[in-house]
C-alpha cells in the first residue's frame, strides 16, 4: 500500500498493558459522550483456544524477541510481551500495593500513597484479587513456606488477581484457561463494549510535532498465532488531541526517542531499573507438585533491609535449564531431578543510577543500556544465601545457585556465606533475567529532573501523556501491575477533566 | 561449523549424544528458527565465536574441539564460560541458551526429565 490513509481521533492510546488498558477502561466514558477513542497495540490479539501452554510456542507468539531481548551488553534478558493485553498476558495475577516507604524516595512532587492505595484498591477489587484458597497451594509453595519460617523469615500469601483457576502453573505463557484477570479480560474487552476501539498489530513508528501519529498495520503472518489487524494492513497517519503512551518501560521512550518532540527532555530514557532476578533450585528427596498449582503464591519481602525479594515460581524446561548456572553432567543431573525441584526466583533491588537508560538505535530500535552495580550483585549474593537456607529448611537435599560449583549439599549448609558471594554474579556467566522494566519517563518537577508530571504529562507537551511503569523514577521493589494501574488512573482522570469538545470524525 | 556446534551441544547437554537423527533434525530446527529472527549480524556472530571456539582447542591441545574427549571439551568451555573477557563469556553464554533450547525446547526432553505441566492443570494431577 503506497498512500497513507488518515484517522482522526480525540485520545489516541499507545499500548493495552496494564497502563494503555486502564485508560482505555477510564476513558470509555468520553466515548458515550461522542468522543472518539483508539488503542493501537503493536502486538496480536490471540483467541482463547490459541494459549496451548507449549513453551516456545507461545514464547514467539507473545513475548518480544520470543523472551530473549537483551540488553546492550548481552548480560541480561528482559522480558515483555506484544499482545492484545501486554505484560499483563504474561504476569502471574500476583497483586501488591506500593510500598509507602518507595513512593516516599521517590519524592514526586503531587503524588502521595494515599491517593495511589485507593486507586490500587479499586483494580485489586475490578480484577477480583484475593487470597488463594489453601486446596490451591501446591508443595513448591508449601516447602517455601515451611522452609521461610523455619530460617526465621517472614513469608506473606501474594494476593492474585485470578478466577477459577486450574492450576495450569502456566500464567508465564498467557493463562490457557483465562483465570488470570489481566487487561485482556477486564479492562480492555469493557473499553471496547463501551466503543473504545482496539486495533492490533499496529505499530507506531513515530509522534509528529503537529501531535500525528505514523502508524503501520501489519498483516497477519502465515501460520501465525492470532487474529488479523482491524484495520486493513498498510501506513495510517493519525491525529489526536492527546497522545498517551503506554507501551511499556522499553517501548515508550523508545517511541519518544525517535519522535523529534518539541520539548527539551533531557531525562528521558534515562534512570531504566529492572529488579535483576535470577531462579534458585533445590533438589529434594521425593517428587513435589511444582508444575502444577499457581506458581507464585508465596514471598519474602527484605527489600527495605537486604535489597531482596523471594518468590515461588515455576519455570519450564528451556527456561530452567537457561537459568541454572553452568553445564554439563551436574547441570543435566538437576534437569532430570525436574520433579523434585523447589524453585525460587530471586528478584534484587536495583536503583536508577547515571547510565542505565533506553535508547534507540539508527533504525529506530530500543537499545537497553545496563550495568549491574555492585550493591545490585551483593544483594544477588544475600539473596541466593537466602533462598538456600530456606530450601534447605524445607530438607533440600542440595541446591543449584551461582556458586563455583553450582550444586551445594545440605551438609555444607553452614557454609553458605564462602560457598555464595558476589563474585560468583560474573555478568555474561550468570543468567540473569528481570520482567519488572521500569523508568526512562520517570514522573517529577521539572525537565531538569524528569519527563513527566505527577500526572503524567511530559514536561513542555501537555497533549502528550505517558501511562505506565516509564514513568517510576526509581525502582517499585514489588511486582508493579497495580501501581501501574494506578498511575493510569491518575493519567485518565488528568484527560477526562481535559476533553471536552469533539473532534471531527 | 556444524560439527563444532554439535559438539558444543553434547558437551552442554551430555545427554544429546544419545539423540537419533530424528532428535537432532527437530534440535536443529527448533535452533534455526530461533536464529532467523535473529539480526544477521548476531548469526554471524555465532559463527565466529564457534569458530573461536575451535581456535582455542587448536591452540590449548593442537586438535580440532569436536576432536576432544569430553573432559577437555568440557574444560575448555568452562575456561571461556569465566573469561575476563565479557565478550568470551557472553559468547558461551549465547551458545549454551541456543543448544539449551535446542534440547530442552523438544516436547520429548520436557516429558523425559519429567515436566508435566498440563493447561487442565490440577484436574489431570489428583
Amino acid at each position: 500500500m503506497s498512500e497513507t490513509t488518515e484517522r482522526r481521533y480525540d485520545v489516541v492510546i499507545i499500548g493495552s498493558g496494564a497502563g494503555g488498558g486502564t485508560v482505555a477502561q477510564e476513558l470509555a466514558a468520553l466515548v458515550r459522550d461522542g468522543r472518539r477513542v483508539v488503542v493501537l497495540e503493536k502486538g496480536p490479539r490471540l483467541g482463547d483456544h490459541e494459549f496451548t501452554g507449549q513453551e516456545l510456542e507461545m514464547a514467539a507468539a507473545l513475548y518480544a524477541d520470543a523472551g530473549g531481548f537483551l540488553t546492550a551488553d548481552g548480560t541480561m534478558t528482559l522480558a515483555f510481551a506484544s499482545a492484545y493485553g501486554g505484560s499483563t498476558v504474561v504476569y502471574t495475577g500476583t497483586s501488591l500495593t506500593a510500598p509507602e516507604r518507595v513512593i516516599r524516595r521517590w519524592s514526586v512532587p503531587g503524588l502521595d500513597h494515599a491517593d495511589i492505595v485507593t486507586r490500587s484498591e479499586k483494580f485489586a477489587a475490578q480484577n477480583g484479587v484475593h487470597l488463594l484458597e489453601d486446596s490451591l497451594i501446591n508443595d513448591n509453595n508449601r516447602l517455601f513456606v515451611e522452609g521461610g519460617r523455619k530460617a526465621g523469615l517472614r513469608v506473606e500469601q501474594f494476593p492474585v488477581n485470578v478466577r477459577g483457576c486450574r492450576g495450569s502453573s502456566l500464567c508465564n505463557l498467557g493463562c490457557p484457561n483465562q483465570a488470570k484477570q489481566g487487561t485482556n479480560r477486564v479492562q480492555l474487552p469493557r473499553a471496547e463494549r463501551e466503543g473504545v476501539e482496539v486495533v492490533t498489530r499496529a505499530e507506531v513508528v513515530r509522534i509528529g510535532v503537529d501531535r500525528s501519529l505514523l502508524v503501520r498495520v501489519a498483516g497477519r503472518p502465515p501460520g501465525a498465532k492470532g487474529g488479523p489487524a482491524e484495520w486493513p494492513p498498510g501506513e495510517y497517519r493519525v491525529r489526536a488531541r492527546i497522545v498517551v503512551c503506554a507501551a511499556g518501560a522499553i517501548g515508550t521512550p523508545a517511541l519518544l526517542l525517535r519522535s523529534a518532540l518539541p520539548a527539551r527532555l533531557p531525562r528521558l530514557g534515562q534512570a531504566f531499573t529492572c529488579h535483576p532476578a535470577l531462579i534458585l533450585v533445590g533438589e529434594h528427596a521425593r517428587d513435589i507438585t511444582n508444575d502444577v498449582g499457581h506458581p507464585k503464591s508465596y514471598f519474602v519481602d527484605r527489600a527495605a533491609e537486604d535489597g531482596f525479594v523471594l518468590e515461588t515460581c515455576m519455570y519450564f524446561p528451556f527456561v530452567t535449564a537457561k537459568s541454572l548456572t553452568g553445564f554439563g553432567a551436574s547441570h543435566s543431573a538437576t534437569m532430570r531431578a525436574f520433579p523434585r525441584l523447589q524453585m525460587i526466583l530471586l528478584l534484587a533491588c536495583d536503583r536508577a543510577v547515571p547510565g542505565n537508560r533506553v535508547a534507540v538505535d539508527r533504525a529506530g530500535r530500543p537499545v537497553v543500556y545496563y550495568r549491574f552495580t555492585p550493591e545490585t550483585l551483593e544483594a544477588l549474593a544475600r539473596g541466593t544465601r537466602a533462598a538456600a537456607r530456606i530450601c534447605f529448611a524445607a530438607g533440600a537435599r542440595r541446591v543449584h545457585v551461582p556458586a563455583d560449583p553450582p550444586l551445594i549439599e545440605a551438609g555444607e549448609a553452614d557454609r553458605l556465606d564462602a560457598r555464595v558471594a558476589a563474585r560468583h554474579f560474573l555478568p555474561g556467566r550468570v543468567s540473569i533475567s528481570a520482567a519488572h522494566l521500569m523508568g526512562g519517563c520517570g514522573m517529577g518537577g521539572s525537565a531538569a529532573d524528569s519527563v513527566t508530571d505527577a500526572w503524567g504529562r511530559v514536561h513542555g507537551l501537555p497533549w502528550l501523556r505517558v501511562a505506565d511503569a516509564s514513568l517510576f523514577p526509581d525502582a517499585l521493589e514489588i511486582n508493579p501491575y497495580l501501581t501501574i494501574m494506578a498511575l493510569a488512573d491518575r493519567v485518565a482522570e488528568g484527560i477526562r477533566a481535559e476533553v471536552r469538545e469533539p473532534v471531527n470524525a | 561449523m556444524q560439527r563444532v556446534f554439535c559438539a558444543v551441544v553434547t558437551t552442554v547437554v551430555p545427554e544429546a549424544a544419545q539423540l537419533d537423527a530424528a532428535g537432532w533434525t527437530d534440535l536443529e530446527r527448533i535452533v534455526e528458527r530461533a536464529l532467523a529472527d535473529r539480526p544477521t549480524s548476531l548469526r554471524r556472530g555465532l559463527k565466529l565465536f564457534l569458530r573461536l571456539i575451535d581456535w582455542i582447542a587448536v591452540a590449548r591441545y593442537a586438535r580440532r574441539f569436536s576432536a576432544l574427549d569430553a573432559a577437555r571439551r568440557a574444560r575448555l568451555l568452562a575456561y571461556i564460560e569465566r573469561a575476563p573477557l565479557l565478550l568470551m563469556r557472553r559468547g558461551l553464554w549465547g551458545l549454551r541458551t541456543l543448544a539449551f533450547m535446542g534440547y530442552y525446547g523438544r516436547p520429548a526432553a520436557a516429558r523425559e526429565i519429567g515436566y508435566r505441566a498440563d493447561p487442565r492443570g490440577w484436574d489431570v494431577r489428583r
